[in-house]
C-alpha cells in the first residue's frame, strides 16, 4: 500500500511538472485559478506545521509538548536566518534535550 | 547590478543547490522514523523528487494517516510545480524530450534560478545547473540520511518528530511574503488543528487545502 503511494504521488507529482511546461499559458490567465494555486502551497505547509507540532500521538487530541517549544527554537533560528538544515536539527536538538530533563 | 554572465549564473546556480542539497539529509532521516523503509525513501526522492511533497507525504504516514491521504496531500503541494512550469515553458522554450527531461527537475529552486534571466541561454544555465545539481545531491543525501535514520534507535528520543514540524515551518517562511498569505496560513493552521480533533489523520491538511480554495475563490 505505501509502495503504490510512493509510485503513484510520485508519477503524479512529475506529470503535475510536465502539465506546466505543456499547456498554454492562458489557463493560468483564469485570476481565481492563479490565486487558488499561489495559496494552497501556503494552506498546506501551514497545515502541516499545525498537525506535525500539536496533534497528540494517540490520535485525535491535540497536546503541547517538548514539539512545540522546538518550534519555537525553530522560528528563533528563522529569524536569525540560520540555514534550513540548522533549523530543522535544531529543533530536533532542543526537543530531544528537553525530554531528558 | 553585477552584469549577468554565464559564469555569475553558474557560480549562483551551484551555491543555491549544493544548500539545498544537503536537505535530502533531513529529509532520509524523517522518511525512514515515519515509516518508510530505505528504498521507499530513495523511490521518494528519484521519482517524485519535490522536496515539500516528499516531507508532506512522510508526515502524513508518520502521524498516523493513510498512504491514500499522504499521497493526495503530496499531490496538492505538487501543483505549485505546475504553476512554475506554466511560467517557465516561455522562457525554456523546451519541445519534445528535452521537455520531458527538463520536466523533472522543475522545483522551486530551479526556477527561482532561472526567472530572473534575461535571455533565454542564461535562464536554461540557471535552471539545469540548479536542477540537475540537486537532483544528484538530493538523492546521494536521501540514501545517506535513509540509512542513518535506520540506526538511529528512537526517533523521539533524539526529537526527530519535532523536527518535521520545523521542516514545514522552514519551507513555509520565505512564502510568507504578503498580509493576505500570513492570514491564509494562520486560518489554514487553525483550521487543520480543530480538525485533528474530528477526522482520521491525514485528513486534517487535506481540509486546510480548502482554505485557499475559499479564500482564492471569495477574494476580490
Amino acid at each position: 500500500m505505501i509502495w503504490w503511494a510512493v509510485l503513484g504521488a510520485g508519477v503524479g507529482c512529475y506529470l503535475l511538472k510536465l502539465a506546466g511546461l505543456s499547456v498554454p499559458a492562458r489557463v493560468l490567465a483564469n485570476p481565481v485559478i492563479a490565486r487558488v494555486a499561489e495559496l494552497i502551497p501556503v494552506a498546506l505547509l501551514a497545515a502541516l506545521v499545525a498537525v506535525q507540532v500539536l496533534a497528540a500521538p494517540e490520535g485525535r487530541a491535540l497536546v503541547v509538548d517538548a514539539r512545540a517549544a522546538a518550534l519555537g527554537v525553530a522560528v528563533l533560528l528563522l529569524l536569525a536566518r540560520a540555514p534550513f538544515l540548522v533549523v530543522v536539527f535544531g529543533a530536533a536538538a532542543s526537543a530531544a534535550l528537553l525530554r531528558l530533563l | 547590478m553585477e552584469q549577468q554572465t554565464r559564469r555569475t549564473v553558474v557560480r549562483d546556480s551551484l551555491g543555491v543547490a549544493i544548500a539545498t542539497g544537503t536537505y535530502g539529509l533531513s529529509f532520509g532521516a524523517v522518511a525512514v522514523t515515519s515509516g518508510l523503509d530505505v528504498w521507499q525513501t530513495c523511490a521518494l526522492s528519484l521519482v517524485m523528487f519535490t522536496g515539500a511533497s516528499q516531507f508532506a507525504l512522510a508526515g502524513v504516514l508518520g502521524s498516523g494517516g493513510t498512504p491514500l491521504a499522504g499521497a493526495l496531500a503530496a499531490l496538492l503541494l505538487g501543483t505549485r510545480n505546475t504553476l512554475y512550469g506554466l511560467r517557465m515553458a516561455p522562457l525554456l522554450g523546451y519541445r519534445g524530450w528535452r521537455r520531458a527531461a527538463a520536466a523533472h527537475v522543475l522545483i522551486d529552486e530551479s526556477t527561482a534560478m532561472a526567472v530572473t534571466r534575461p535571455d533565454r541561454e542564461l535562464a536554461r544555465t540557471g535552471f539545469l545547473t540548479t536542477g540537475v545539481t540537486i537532483f544528484v545531491l538530493w538523492n546521494l543525501t536521501t540514501l545517506a540520511g535513509a540509512v542513518a535514520g535506520e540506526q538511529l534507535g528512537d526517533p523521539r528520543d533524539l526529537g526527530l518528530d519535532a523536527a518535521v514540524g520545523a521542516a514545514f515551518l522552514a519551507l513555509l517562511w520565505p512564502r510568507l511574503t504578503t498580509p493576505l498569505l500570513r492570514v491564509v496560513a494562520l486560518l489554514a493552521a487553525l483550521v487543520a488543528a480543530g480538525a485533528v480533533t474530528v477526522t482520521p489523520a491525514g485528513v486534517p491538511v487535506l481540509v486546510a487545502a480548502g482554505v485557499a480554495v475559499l479564500v482564492g475563490v471569495l477574494k476580490r
